[in-house]
């Protein structure tokens, strides 16, 4: 049995002429299923287990917030399978591209990859491209990704075609609103085969910033604050508390890094180092990375204690 | 009656450990030679690493280009898990790059061949590979590089890294003598393993006598690949028995 990938076709009319036995290599390879007639055998049984049993990076605290500046967004870095922390220097902001941001909480792998695979696409889109040409620089490849197997002379050329037409009929980038759709609708036609993903999708467009979060039973908001993780109630806290929409991009980044701070703090399966994005009219900038152990100290500074009472021998009575 | 049916589980776990560290000019990556299937020890020496470039060194002699000079991209892949899986992602993983090599006339990336091994990992989402992989190699500034993967694909790059029965007791060993600030940290700071060449073979060393002290799928002997800007060199160490 093989899946539906047209998913995950980057840009299908480049790949089409490309049928002889290289394309068919190099083109993005189909997913692989179990042979087996009987679907329950795989997904009731064996397969559950089998995606079970690689599944990491569970716990994890990741937010975003709109506000008057732009949307800020941060993320902790832990990755961990059961009680082992994995690694504790993962990249949850993932940077689709120059004005859009991903978070990742779930499946380590599954969030990696479909949010490259929807850089690529949204980069590939004529419209992110056009915008390229319209500031005049020349199409670049956007990532050292595998599918440059593709002659890349035919991809410019091809490119360029689609930018200008594109660029001639309307001149943008695609929008958050897009971005989240098109991820969406992938993780959509995977429901219910174990794919496990909640993100959002922060940026700003045309319309000014925008926020969306999605997750992998295909559920896709918009909103204005949301928190993503295991982590999640701790920073929904802070942030709660804490959030205007009236914060200047300083106040709004201290908010947003002490949310994740106060988060790992409390969640065992979050830690490492908070990250803070801020996304603008100009695109995203990381504002800070800081090792939560160390930003413990500067919430919550030594001070020695003064003594009260010195312990003084009992006088026998 | 109720409906019975097999268990199918074609899965096994072969054992081993792998490690690797990368340096400011060199790679270092190695795996235990122990393959065993629960309590039974199949082979004493059956290598976990796979070489996933063609060696010597290709050079460019057009003399226009003479301030270009290739270097011949090295990479090494140490995996554990199941070995039957292990050799099949080996496969396509080289004809991957045989193609590559075909169409582009050079060898591909260490980076590219991260990237590549990520996606190839994740196609099979939905009846993974179960390996457990490290690569390392130079990347284009010849500096060292270390890929860690779970088995699905997702993947970091790192200055050294654990794989394998035996990650758990060695990941914390290592973090305790080659611990470099995160990479994540802003403002940026340095983060090179602050270690030579052969005090980095020699770390291994220890490293795999220790685990084979506690963990009955590492042992036998430790295979050690050493890359770095002259080309490969191989080393062997022999490690406990039972």
């Amino acid at each position: 049995m093989k899946l539906d990938t047209t998913g995950l076709e980057s840009f299908p009319s480049l790949l089409a002429p490309q049928s002889d036995v290289v394309g068919e290599l190099s083109a993005a390879p189909s997913f692989d299923l179990p042979n087996s007639n009987d679907v329950s055998i795989q997904f009731d049984g064996f397969l559950k287990e089998a995606i079970q049993m690689v599944k990491p990076a569970k716990g994890t605290t990741t937010l975003a917030f709109i506000f008057k500046e732009g949307v800020m967004v941060a993320a902790d870095s832990r990755a961990s399978m059961g009680g082992y922390i994995s690694s504790q220097s993962v990249k949850k902001i993932i940077e689709i591209n120059p004005y859009m941001l991903g978070t990742m909480a779930g499946g380590a792998a599954d969030c990696q990859f479909w949010h490259r695979n929807l850089g690529i696409k949204t980069s590939l889109l004529p419209s992110f491209c056009s915008s390229l040409l319209h500031l005049g620089i020349p199409w670049l490849f956007p990532y050292n990704f595998v599918i440059d197997i593709v002659a890349a002379a035919i991809v410019e050329k091809e490119q360029k075609k689609w930018c200008r037409l594109h660029e001639l009929a309307n001149k943008r980038r695609i929008s958050v609103t897009g971005a989240s759709k098109l991820l969406a609708n992938i993780l959509y036609s995977y429901r219910g085969m174990g794919l496990s993903v909640g993100t959002m999708i922060a940026g700003w467009d045309e319309t000014g910033p925008g926020l969306y979060y999605v997750d992998s039973e295909g559920g896709r908001l918009k909103g204005t604050r949301f928190s993503v993780g295991s982590g999640s109630p701790y920073a929904y806290g802070v942030l709660d508390s804490g959030y205007r929409y009236d914060l200047s991009i300083e106040e709004a980044a201290e908010l947003a890094r002490r949310a994740i701070y106060h988060a790992t703090f409390r969640d065992g399966a979050s830690g490492g180092v908070a990250s803070v994005y801020y996304v603008g009219p100009n695109g995203w900038k990381k504002l800070s990375g800081d090792d939560v152990g160390e930003l413990h100290y500067h919430y919550y500074p030594v001070t020695p204690s003064t003594v009260e009472q010195e312990m003084v021998e009992a006088t026998g009575a | 009656m109720t409906k019975q049916r097999a268990n199918w589980s074609p899965y096994d776990n072969n054992g081993g450990s792998c490690v690797a560290i990368a340096g400011a000019d060199y790679c270092v990556i190695a795996a235990d030679t122990r393959m065993s299937t629960g309590y039974n020890i199949l082979t004493r020496d059956y290598s976990k690493i796979s070489q996933l470039y063609d060696f010597p060194l290709k050079l460019n002699l057009d003399i226009t280009k003479v301030s270009i000079v290739y270097r011949a991209e090295k990479c090494v892949m140490a995996s554990s898990g199941f070995q039957a899986d292990v050799k099949a992602l080996q496969k396509v993983l080289s004809a991957r790059h045989l193609i590559y090599q075909h169409q582009h006339n050079k060898q591909m990336s260490c980076p590219a061949m991260a990237q590549l091994l990520s996606n190839t990992l994740y196609y099979k989402r939905f009846f993974p590979y179960y390996a457990f992989n490290v690569l390392g190699g130079l990347d284009n500034e010849g500096k060292g590089c270390v890929f860690t993967y779970d088995a699905v694909g997702s993947y970091e790059r790192v200055g050294y890294s654990s794989q394998g029965s035996g990650s758990t007791l060695i990941m914390p060993f290592l973090d305790n003598q080659l611990k470099s600030p995160s990479p994540l940290l802003l403002p940026v700071k340095d983060a090179v393993t602050p270690l030579s060449e052969s005090e980095a073979v020699d770390l291994v060393k220890t490293v795999f006598a220790s685990a084979t002290e506690r963990d009955i799928y590492t042992g036998d002997k430790v295979e050690i690949v050493i890359l770095n800007g002259s080309g490969i060199r191989h080393e062997y160490m022999d490690l406990r028995k039972d």
